[in-house]
């Protein structure tokens, strides 16, 4: 763009004339002269838009009555198939829609070709009229002079006090919508109890799994042994829980320090919460070894311990270390090392709490 | 009170419907509501319609979701299904889920309900959104009407609230997907996120207590809030009036068109009975939200393609775009032992941060930089105003490209693409996009006023080639009529105003800014044709316009 | 059918062909008898089919396969897939394969039902892997909630709650399991083609498998309650049938509102 404040004429090529502004401009010739409708001046027309109109009002009744027919006549009773719920479905709603047309396009068919169709002018109303100002801010200034506000500022001041600590109720009641986080999201069932290893069982029937059933190339959805017979929070436990276990040729596995032993005979399981928002990450890819989530599509890259290669994640999926007990199911040696699930502002001080 | 009881006995109703009038006025008033409504003067075009559509869509809203209410229960307690739906029998499922189904297939007409409920949902939010960008488009929001506005903004992202805590209440596997996303999003929040995450869901996602507490701010106090903020808006409607496009005998002091009685009123009344009728077409032979597919919530399983509904898919596909490591750098970091989540904050809060902030403060945004400061009741043609036509469709094009990444994963699929490479062209459109958008407009916009220009001046292009005694050809054109040229003509176009000294007679440095973006915005521009240059056109201008008038008198 | 016509002067061909009318004779009669039952068992394989179908491998797969299927660059060893493998990849179309891509295609299917099982027999008798499911697994008749779960739990991520599909990463995809017979969506989970995880009998039992095809196939022939389903795509389908129809009809429908009449 160049120095051409002043509206002249440059090089993107716009069109303005000097001063143009100044220059008289085109008078408005006011609103055009009307013009008249077929069925003003034939009588035959407006009779027949008059039959139309009725026509379209018939419609409607036609409409009524199909969604009254449809609505008595079919029975959805029990265990109605889904072929008779579409077809009432449509039935109901074509005579709705009928009903609804019939009536609307009947009135505004009626509007546009019988009522009058002057175009009218109407005068603007300024929005306020200065004596009404004058008299509403003189009213305003009254009712403060009145209230004395001014001068009493220590009722001001304690009002205004009252006021901001007011809603602090509120505030506290807040609090107790729930209970507090703690560190809930740092541990879930996987931990053992009472020193005993939990087996991996197969969702959602709960079955453990030997580790003999996971083939190269399989895709187990895992939850905890125990989880099933939870009585209270079980979604809750599930929603932190849920493993998949996968298991692939251990050359491809490239575990790092310390967590040679946390898989077994190539099989591994890692959570399916993804570590960006929390979506179940369970699209496997047996041979690219990807696993990639449904809602956000980060990828994760099962021989690199689950590390993020694509998407909005920033962080791995976390491991489930396993092993093999002596009847030859999967358990699970120890809770997760870290919490799983998307981040939270404590996590960090919890991962550190769950590894010292 | 009402005079019209005692004092003059002359006047006397001539319908039935009048002397009704009469005696309701001779007890409660509002004679003059009448006189003032009666006959007031609606303009008529089909871009004023949205905000019905809008309105009735609520109001259909209001009546669906009163007969969804009676037979919806928000529990989250565990039961097993045992209705008609056999590819659920026995499933255990929450019972809010369970009411769900059963209004679907065991109660008459009840899933006609539930989707004409979802289709005038997806519709009314549709149509709020429509309505504001024809407001912006065509500058409706100028003085006086900034303040309808923001209570437009505000309606907008109350019916996007409506819309996200209805979404959700049949506790199915898709909404449960979203809610838990909400969750994550809502953690990433720094110091209070985990606390207030377990305020929201009453302890750990997703808890007994979510489906309920949205229940009641979807039915209570959602709606609630949108009926006050639209009563507060068609009362602003009224004390304004409406706008008008500009056109002969339309100006600023006044408003053209039809009176509200019996012409607007009755194609305002039809209307409703149209925009019900689509709804029913739509519910009757499309299916919206089968929650029978999805099955029910349970944080083990979730289906390709969950996406939220349309209003909040930007967000979503903000929260796609956003690399998590890109270049190998992790976009969340821990600092000072604290964890901060930019890769969901950052997606999640700024566009739609910055879009809200710019859609509520525009229109004093655009009243400082070119200092207008008059009542405007005539509309500006968009293209009349082609800085900030520019603006509002390059903010119209970010929104699409976000829009567009919540759905990256069916554009990969049904355009048979990689995944992958929809991703990386959906990053690079949503910084280029934007800018393409403006320019491209721009000038659009700019090319559509010189062609008004040419129009105006040079009449209209019959399409009828005249040979001239000397040889040559030329299309035949045919002037204007003074109605249709003063709609070409008519308008103001506004100049750069260079920065100005305040009263200590100093520019100071907001000035210069003001200045600076006072020249982006009116640097480029056409002016409206003057009488002066149409006499020029027309006496001793284009030789091809002499001609054409030669020939037309040749031929007439 | 280029095969076929290579191979039309084969010394085999007249038992080949005799066996092929014979088949045909059988399976029309058995259609017309019943539309329900599948085609003729396939499990039993003879030691002609065995060799038939070596022949064939040798013809159609061993270049990339290599010979005796043990793998060569341009494919993997088939020792041990099974004849389900054999049987889904060949029924199906994907294989032979007609160019490298993100993943094999579906596409018309190159060979008839008896070179697919002359195939698959061979591939079997080359080391133990799953053999091609017997037809009340594949038929439905199972407990379609249950397979309702299952399929939630271990398909719908990828293939979509309502069996529509969806993509997977760098332009591969899980196909929608509309129109796809019982026995190779069976065959499918048995043998876990191209990226899709192997779903063995002990993490997914046959009766299991079962009902979850009872699931696909119900769903499949029901069809939706509420009319049209969009393509089962979701809110995505949604949203955009709301801008474009819902909208556009409404607009349509201001327009005349608001012009004159004539």
């Amino acid at each position: 763009m160049g120095n051409h404040s002043d509206g002249s004429p440059n090089h993107s090529g716009t069109v303005a004339t000097a001063g143009q502004n100044e220059v008289e401009k085109f008078q408005d010739p006011g609103i055009p002269p009307h013009r008249l409708r077929l069925a003003d001046t034939d009588p035959k027309a407006a009779k027949r838009a008059e039959r139309q109109v009725a026509l379209l009002f018939g419609i409607s009744v036609v409409g009524t009555l199909i969604f009254l027919v449809a609505y008595f006549a079919i029975d959805l009773g029990n265990d109605s198939s889904i072929a008779t719920i579409r077809l009432q479905n449509a039935l109901l709603g074509i005579g709705t829609a009928f009903a609804m047309l019939g009536i609307g396009t009947g009135i505004v068919h009626w509007a546009k070709a019988l009522m009058p169709d002057h175009e009218v002018s109407e005068e603007r109303h300024a929005i306020r009229y200065e004596e009404d100002r004058q008299a509403a801010v003189r009213i305003v200034d009254d009712i403060v002079e009145e209230t004395g506000i001014k001068r009493r500022p220590l009722i001001r001041n304690t009002l205004l006090g009252a006021v901001a600590l007011a809603p602090l109720p509120a505030v506290a009641i807040f609090g107790d919508l729930g209970p507090r986080p703690d560190d809930k999201l740092a541990h879930t069932m996987w931990a053992p109890q009472d020193g005993k290893l939990k087996r991996l069982t197969r969702d959602p029937d709960g079955t453990p799994i030997k580790a003999s059933d996971v083939t190269i190339g399989s895709a187990f959805h895992v939850i905890p042994e125990g989880l099933n017979e939870l009585q209270e929070g079980k979604l809750n436990e599930k929603a932190k829980s849920v493993v998949l276990l996968m298991r692939l040729d251990p050359s491809s596995l490239h575990p790092s320090k310390g967590r040679e032993q946390w898989g077994y005979n190539g099989i591994v399981a890692y959570s399916k919460i993804c570590t960006h928002v929390g979506c179940p990450v369970a699209l496997y890819e047996q041979q690219t070894h990807h696993l990639l989530c449904p809602c956000h599509q980060s990828t994760f890259d099962l021989t690199q311990e689950c590390k993020v290669i694509f998407g909005p994640a920033s962080r791995p999926l976390p491991q489930l270390p396993i092993a093999v007990d002596d009847e030859g199911y999967l358990v699970a040696t120890s809770d997760f090392h870290e919490p799983v699930g998307p981040s939270y502002w404590e996590r960090d001080e919890h991962e550190r709490n769950i590894n010292s | 009170m009402s005079a019209t009881s005692t004092a003059e006995p002359a006047f006397v109703a001539k319908t039935k419907a009048g002397r009704f009038t009469d005696f309701v006025d001779s007890r409660v008033g509002g004679s003059g509501i009448l006189r003032e409504f009666g006959r007031k003067v609606f303009p008529d075009h089909w871009s004023f319609m949205f905000g019905e559509v809008a309105l009735y869509s609520f109001v259909i809203l209001l009546l669906s979701g009163t007969f969804l209410t009676f037979f919806f229960d928000p529990s989250m307690a565990e039961t097993h299904y045992d209705g008609s739906y056999t590819p659920l029998k026995g499933v255990e499922m929450s019972v809010a889920y369970s009411s769900s189904l059963n209004i679907s297939f065991d109660i008459r007409g009840g899933l006609f309900m539930r989707q004409v409920h979802h289709w005038a949902a997806l519709l009314f939010v549709a149509s709020v959104a429509v309505h504001m960008l024809r407001v912006f488009f065509t500058g409706a929001f100028r003085r006086p009407r900034e303040m309808n506005w923001v209570v437009g903004s505000v309606l907008l992202i109350l019916a996007m609230a409506a819309g996200f805590t209805g979404y959700s209440l049949p506790d199915d596997l898709l909404s449960g997907n979203g809610l838990r996303i909400i969750d994550g999003v809502i953690k990433s929040i720094p110091v209070i996120g985990t606390y207030i995450s377990f305020f929201l869901f009453g302890g750990e996602f997703p808890g007994t207590a979510i489906i309920s507490r949205l229940y009641t701010l979807h039915i209570l106090l959602v709606p609630a809030m949108i009926l006050l903020m639209i009563v507060l808006h068609l009362f602003m409607v009224v004390i304004h009036k409406h706008t008008q496009y500009p056109g002969p005998g339309r100006n600023d002091n006044n408003v053209v068109g039809y009176p509200l009685g019996p012409v607007y009123a009755a194609k305002a009344g039809g209307f409703f009975f149209i925009v019900f009728g689509v709804l029913a077409l739509m519910a009757a032979f499309f299916t919206i939200n089968p929650i029978w597919n999805y099955g029910p919530y349970d944080p083990s399983p979730v289906s390709a393609g969950t996406q939220p509904d349309w209003y909040i898919g930007f967000v979503d596909g903000a929260l796609r775009l956003m690399p998590g490591n890109p270049f190998g750098w992790h976009v969340e970091q821990v600092w000072f032992g604290h964890v901060f989540t930019f890769n969901v904050l950052l997606p999640a809060l700024v566009p739609a941060g910055i879009l809200f902030t710019v859609m509520f403060t525009y229109p004093w945004i655009e009243r400082w930089v070119t200092k207008d400061d008059r009542e405007h009741h005539v509309l500006d043609r968009p293209r009349n105003a082609p800085t900030r036509t520019a603006i509002g469709v390059a903010g119209f094009v970010w929104y699409c490209v976000m829009w567009a990444a919540a759905g990256s994963d069916l554009i990969a699929t049904h355009f048979h693409v990689s995944l992958n490479d929809v991703t990386y062209w959906l990053r690079a459109l949503f910084f280029i996009g934007p800018i393409i958008g403006f320019i491209v407009t721009k000038r659009v916009a700019l090319a559509l006023q010189r062609k008004d220009r040419e129009i105006a001046l040079h009449g209209r292009e019959t399409g009828r080639i005249v040979r001239l005694p000397h040889g040559e050809f030329i299309e035949v054109h045919a002037p204007l009529d003074e109605y249709k040229r003063y709609k070409l003509v008519g308008f103001e176009s506004p100049q750069v105003i260079p920065a100005q000294p305040n009263e200590h007679g100093v520019v100071t440095r907001k000035e210069k800014r003001r200045a600076f973006l006072s020249r982006w915005f009116f640097e480029d521009r056409v002016a409206p044709a003057t009488p002066a240059e149409l006499e020029a056109a027309h006496g001793h201008g284009h030789e091809a316009v002499e001609a054409a008038e030669g020939s037309k008198s040749l031929t007439h | 059918m280029k095969a076929l016509s290579q191979k039309r002067r084969h010394p085999l061909a007249a038992i080949a062909l005799l066996l092929m009318g014979l088949l045909v004779t059988g399976g029309l009669y058995a259609a017309a008898t019943s539309m329900n039952e599948a085609k003729a068992s396939t499990t039993t394989a003879s030691a002609s089919d065995v060799e038939e179908g070596g022949k064939l491998f040798a013809a159609n797969c061993a270049t990339c396969h290599g010979m005796g299927a043990s793998g060569s660059k341009d494919g993997p060893s088939l020792v041990g897939v099974g004849a389900a493998a054999v049987d889904f990849q060949v029924g199906t179309g994907r294989m032979p394969m007609q160019m490298n891509g993100p993943q094999a295609m579906k596409k018309p299917v190159q060979f008839n039902e008896q070179q697919t099982s002359q195939l698959a027999a061979y591939v079997a008798s080359l080391g133990a892997g799953p053999a091609i499911p017997a037809d009340d697994l594949t038929n439905g008749g199972g407990d379609a909630a249950k397979g309702g779960e299952l399929f939630r739990t271990n398909c719908a991520m990828c293939h979509n709650a309502a069996a529509a599909g969806g993509a997977l990463t760098q332009g591969k995809f899980a196909p929608a399991l509309a129109d796809v017979t019982g026995k190779h969506i069976y065959e499918a989970m048995a043998t876990g083609p191209q990226n899709m995880p192997v779903f063995n009998d002990a993490n997914i039992s046959p009766e299991g498998k079962k009902d979850i095809i009872t699931f696909l196939k119900q769903i499949e022939t029901t069809g939706s309650p509420g009319g049209a389903d969009l393509g089962s795509l979701g809110p995505v389908a949604e949203g955009l049938f709301v801008w474009v129809a819902g909208l556009g009809v409404i607009i349509a429908f201001t327009i005349w509102l608001t012009s004159r009449t004539s």
